[in-house]
């Protein structure tokens, strides 16, 4: 469980008391006088599927592409499976890249493609012909191995960038945006088989990505960047359930946030005065008396009825139904509290209504109310 | 794609550059020698531009002559090569299409000696056949010349077409304009910068040509590329030494207003993009 | 032009009007370049060709008509290939021919060789760099093509500033002949056909995607391999384009062979001009054009059929 005092890192993942395959210390990259990546520290053990999640312009290419090689940091150093990278160029490293772009050798048939990397290391040529054959059956590419990329779809590149750069075993796999190129169900479908493939071959799969939702599927762990800083470190879970500001609760899913001030800090809760009313909080969370923070709530931890609270208490109160927004499993309602305040609340639609419209609609007085649980505070 | 640029490829670039460049300043310097031996250094003088101002009339009816070709032909050559590039790019295909094609880019790498020729077997029979062109001169370096520099801007303005793609041509046509309306409101205005570079370029290329108009000229039409020539063949002469420093003053001004007309307008769109940016955020 | 032809079943008058002004002025674009090449650039071709196989006369034009009524009113075709057996037997022609290749050829080697790396240099360059430097190269190609060649003419000249540099420095006594040789002439065409060679390459490679080198160095190709295998392939299009660029006009020179080779260094173009405008032989002057032609016409319509392809690819 996250304190939202301690530093925006959480302990390393270490299974089984071995090394990490990758440690970064320090690290800083300029392009001129702009701070790509600044003084930052990471370890990542063997078999991790992690992702740097961020917006563009947070650093999280520039990471990625010191680890390939492509780039140096100014000052720091990168170690892979024990050996310092410093002065190791791209190609004598023990990773490999998929591009976002995939750069698929154009003048080159799948099957030369993927053994490109094979060829460079003086590898018998029969040898080269049974990996290569190998890893197209893996991505189930067999049929295409004699295609130029230019003949293949979008998915089909993919897939063949991918085989090219896992065809070397590579000890860390780079993954730069590896499915923003695809159509969103063919997407949600890669995400899966992505995963699936990692576990098959075991390599440490390091992605960078942009979409909250790939890195949630994906991940093992993930790191949330921002001006070439890490934000926060941590499981999905972690991340979207205890995040640590409000740049993380708001970046990743959406959440409703609003200031407060501690009324009363118990030993097993703690009381916030908001403009939702009184916030109760059961867990650990540990600020002053007094002090202002951020309460942060999800639109689909709320409840949403018709009928009127029970009791008197905290974590409850009541608006109006400004605007509806039907997205199919879910509908989102906008509610306009008293205070005028607009609160997001989502619910899923569990039943099919006997008429055309769910049962609450514009205008409807409707009642909020949270469990002690759920609301998440924020220190910064 | 921008990258990291060895060693090596900084030598050549550095190599290449000074070979490009070191004729021609050598070319500038002696233009102010005093000594009639061009290589022959006496001291600095200018008595050779003095010559060519005050005593050369045949230099200034040559230049006289060069640039009103010069002007005829980028004007037409702009207008043909814009049309020849519309048909290419837009006009899909038709009877010819590949016959036409091939015409429009052959002059672009036609050995100058028979370009030059035919047209003059083709002014002589004309003249037989019909009396017209009486005379060469003005009128047939003008044809020859729109004639190869009509393919420059051809090229030129096929480029800029297919970069700018066909999407709002097809706004256009969407919102009610008619073929001819959208050729003049949306397509040409579209085509602005790579008009003003292919008449540039068909103007200079007129200027710069000796070849063609040495065949197709007549009696007494000494264009300048002609004049310059039919001195330098007999060596080195001061006069011609100066005559380049003041082309090459001359296009290096005209270079360096082009320079910053384009840096201003980059200015500009860097301005925009950051005030649209700012928008957004 | 088969599209321009009006539907003549359109049902009103007025409706045909306008169908029909439509397609007229879809036709007047078409027909004006067209006609204009078909004239100034194509039918001249076929009045060499004719002038080629007709006979030296004492007439103006100089040669026999092709095609004549003579007087019983009987229509006569006279064509003779005489000028090419001529020209095909004549030693001198044939070496003349051989000497434009065999220069030709050198120089667009030079200048790949020379421009390659230039071009690429450019491309890897910084973005304020880079287009001063491509400025910088297309800088010379605004000047006069005569004075560069003069230029040059002034440098290697017997009493020329490169022998009076070496002269004054003790390398030389005496001044090494360098005007009017046949390295002039090598010299001159690779420094004026330079920018040709190298925009096409630069054209080329500056739409080559970046992450390819990345790519192949990830997969532990060292650079001299991956210039080789990846830069060097994907370049084709643009060496083809630039040497054709090179070798087509460098093949038919005039100014550089006369200005800096003299009359030392034959070439079919410097010959052709002076057959035309010394002599008065146009039917051997235009049987040496075609033959020049016929020479060139395979590379012409190779760069043709590149010229299409790139402009159908971007």
């Amino acid at each position: 469980m996250a304190d939202a005092q301690s530093a925006p890192t959480t302990p390393i993942h270490d299974q089984n008391g071995s090394e990490p395959i990758v440690q970064i210390r320090g690290v800083t990259k300029k392009f001129g006088d702009v701070t790509a990546v600044e003084n930052v520290d990471l370890d990542i053990m063997q078999g991790e599927l992690f992702c740097l999640l961020g917006g563009s312009g947070c650093g999280k290419s520039t990471l990625l592409r010191m680890l390939a090689g492509f780039e140096f940091p100014e000052s720091g150093s990168i170690n892979i499976d024990g050996v310092n990278m410093s002065d190791v160029p791209a190609f004598e490293r023990p990773t490999n890249m998929m591009f976002q772009s995939y750069a698929l050798f154009p003048h080159m048939s799948v099957e030369k493609n993927v053994a490109f990397g094979l060829e460079q290391d003086k590898i018998a040529k029969a040898e080269i012909e049974d990996r290569v054959h190998e890893i197209l059956k893996l991505v189930e590419l067999e049929d295409y191995k004699k295609r130029k990329p230019q003949q293949l779809s979008g998915g089909q590149r993919q897939r063949v960038a991918l085989a090219r750069s896992l065809v070397k075993e590579p000890k860390l796999l780079l993954l730069d945006e590896p499915l923003a190129a695809l159509d969103k169900k063919l997407r949600k479908q890669t995400q899966f088989e992505l995963a699936n493939i990692q576990e098959q071959v075991g390599v440490t799969f390091i992605v960078v990505t942009h979409d909250q939702e790939e890195a949630m599927t994906l991940s093992t762990r993930m790191a949330v960047m921002d001006k070439g800083r890490f934000i926060q470190i941590g499981t999905p879970t972690e991340i979207y359930e205890f995040p640590e500001t409000r740049f993380v609760a708001d970046f990743i899913g959406s959440a409703n946030i609003m200031p407060g001030k501690v009324t009363e800090n118990g030993a097993d809760h703690i009381r916030v005065a908001t403009d939702l009313g009184e916030v109760y909080v059961d867990h650990g969370h540990t600020f002053a008396e007094g002090s202002q923070i951020w309460v942060a709530l999800r639109p689909e931890k709320i409840y949403l009825t018709t009928s009127p609270h029970e009791t008197a208490g905290p974590n409850q109160t009541e608006g109006m139904v400004d605007d509806i927004g039907y997205l199919g499993e879910t509908s989102l309602y906008k509610v306009r509290l008293t205070n005028g305040e607009i609160i997001d609340v989502t619910a899923p639609n569990l039943i099919r209504p006997k008429t055309r419209t769910h049962g609450i609609t514009w205008k409807d007085k409707v009642y909020l109310r949270w469990e002690p649980s759920s609301a998440m505070l924020l220190g910064s | 794609m921008y990258g990291k640029r060895s060693r090596f490829l900084t030598i050549m670039l550095s190599i290449g550059l000074a070979f490009f460049y070191i004729p021609m300043i050598l070319l500038v310097i002696y233009s102010f020698n005093y000594s009639k031996l061009v290589p022959v250094w006496s001291g600095w003088s200018i008595r050779w531009y003095e010559k060519l101002l005050f005593d050369s009339p045949d230099v200034w009816a040559a230049v006289s002559l060069s640039l009103k070709i010069a002007f005829v032909n980028a004007t037409f050559a702009t207008l043909l090569g814009t049309l020849a590039a519309l048909v290419m790019v837009r006009f899909g295909r038709f009877k010819g299409r590949t016959l036409f094609g091939g015409m429009l880019v052959a002059p672009l790498v036609m050995p100058e000696v028979i370009t030059g020729l035919s047209l003059l077997v083709l002014f002589i029979s004309l003249k037989e056949a019909i009396g017209w062109p009486a005379e060469r001169g003005f009128t047939t370096i003008t044809i020859a010349h729109i004639t190869f520099s009509m393919a420059y801007v051809a090229v030129t303005v096929q480029a800029r077409l297919t970069g700018v793609g066909q999407t709002l041509e097809e706004a256009a046509a969407d919102l009610g304009a008619k073929p001819f309306k959208v050729l003049t409101a949306i397509t040409i205005p579209q085509l602005t910068p790579a008009l003003i570079s292919g008449w540039l370029l068909a103007f200079t290329l007129s200027l710069d040509d000796l070849v063609i108009a040495s065949f197709v000229t007549g009696p007494g039409a000494n264009t300048l590329p002609i004049l310059i020539f039919s001195r330098i063949r007999l060596g080195l002469r001061p006069d011609i030494n100066a005559l380049a420093t003041i082309i090459i003053l001359f296009v290096a001004i005209c270079v360096a207003i082009a320079a910053i007309l384009m840096f201003r307008q980059h200015r500009r769109d860097l301005r925009d993009q950051q005030l649209a940016a700012g928008e957004d955020a | 032009m088969s599209d321009t032809i009006g539907d003549t079943t359109a049902p009103s008058a007025l409706q045909r009007l306008g169908r029909w002004a439509q397609s007229r002025w879809r036709t007047i674009i078409v027909v004006i370049p067209f006609a204009w090449l078909l004239l100034f650039f194509l039918a001249p071709f076929f009045i060499v060709a004719k002038i080629s196989v007709a006979e030296l006369a004492i007439a103006s034009p100089p040669f026999t008509k092709m095609i004549e009524w003579t007087d019983g009113g009987i229509l006569t075709i006279r064509i003779v290939f005489d000028n090419f057996i001529y020209i095909l037997e004549d030693s001198l022609y044939v070496n003349t021919y051989i000497n434009s290749l065999k220069i030709s050829v050198t120089c667009t080697i030079l200048c790949l060789l020379l421009g390659y790396p230039i071009a690429y240099g450019i491309v890897r360059s910084g973005p304020v760099a880079k287009p001063l430097l491509l400025f910088a190269i297309i800088l010379p190609f605004w000047t006069s093509f005569l004075l560069r060649v003069y230029a040059w003419m002034g440098l290697l000249a017997d009493q020329g500033t490169i022998n009076n540099l070496l002269i004054a420095m003790g390398v030389i006594d005496e001044p090494i002949r360098m005007l009017y040789t046949v390295f002039a002439v090598y010299l001159g065409i690779v420094y004026t056909y330079m920018p040709f060679m190298i925009l096409p390459l630069y054209a080329n490679m500056e739409k080559l995607d970046g992450s390819l080198n990345e790519a192949a160095a990830d997969l532990g190709s060292r650079p001299t391999n991956t210039f080789f295998k990846v830069t060097l392939p994907l370049t084709m299009p643009g060496i083809i384009a630039g040497s054709l660029l090179v070798f087509i006009p460098a093949t038919g020179e005039y100014v550089i062979p006369d200005l800096l080779g003299g009359g030392n260094v034959q070439m079919i173009g410097r010959v052709l001009f002076n057959e035309f405008s010394r002599n008065t032989d146009w039917p051997v002057a235009a049987a040496v054009a075609i033959v020049l032609l016929f020479l060139l016409v395979l590379p012409i319509i190779l760069f043709q059929y590149y010229q299409g392809k790139a402009s159908e690819a971007s």
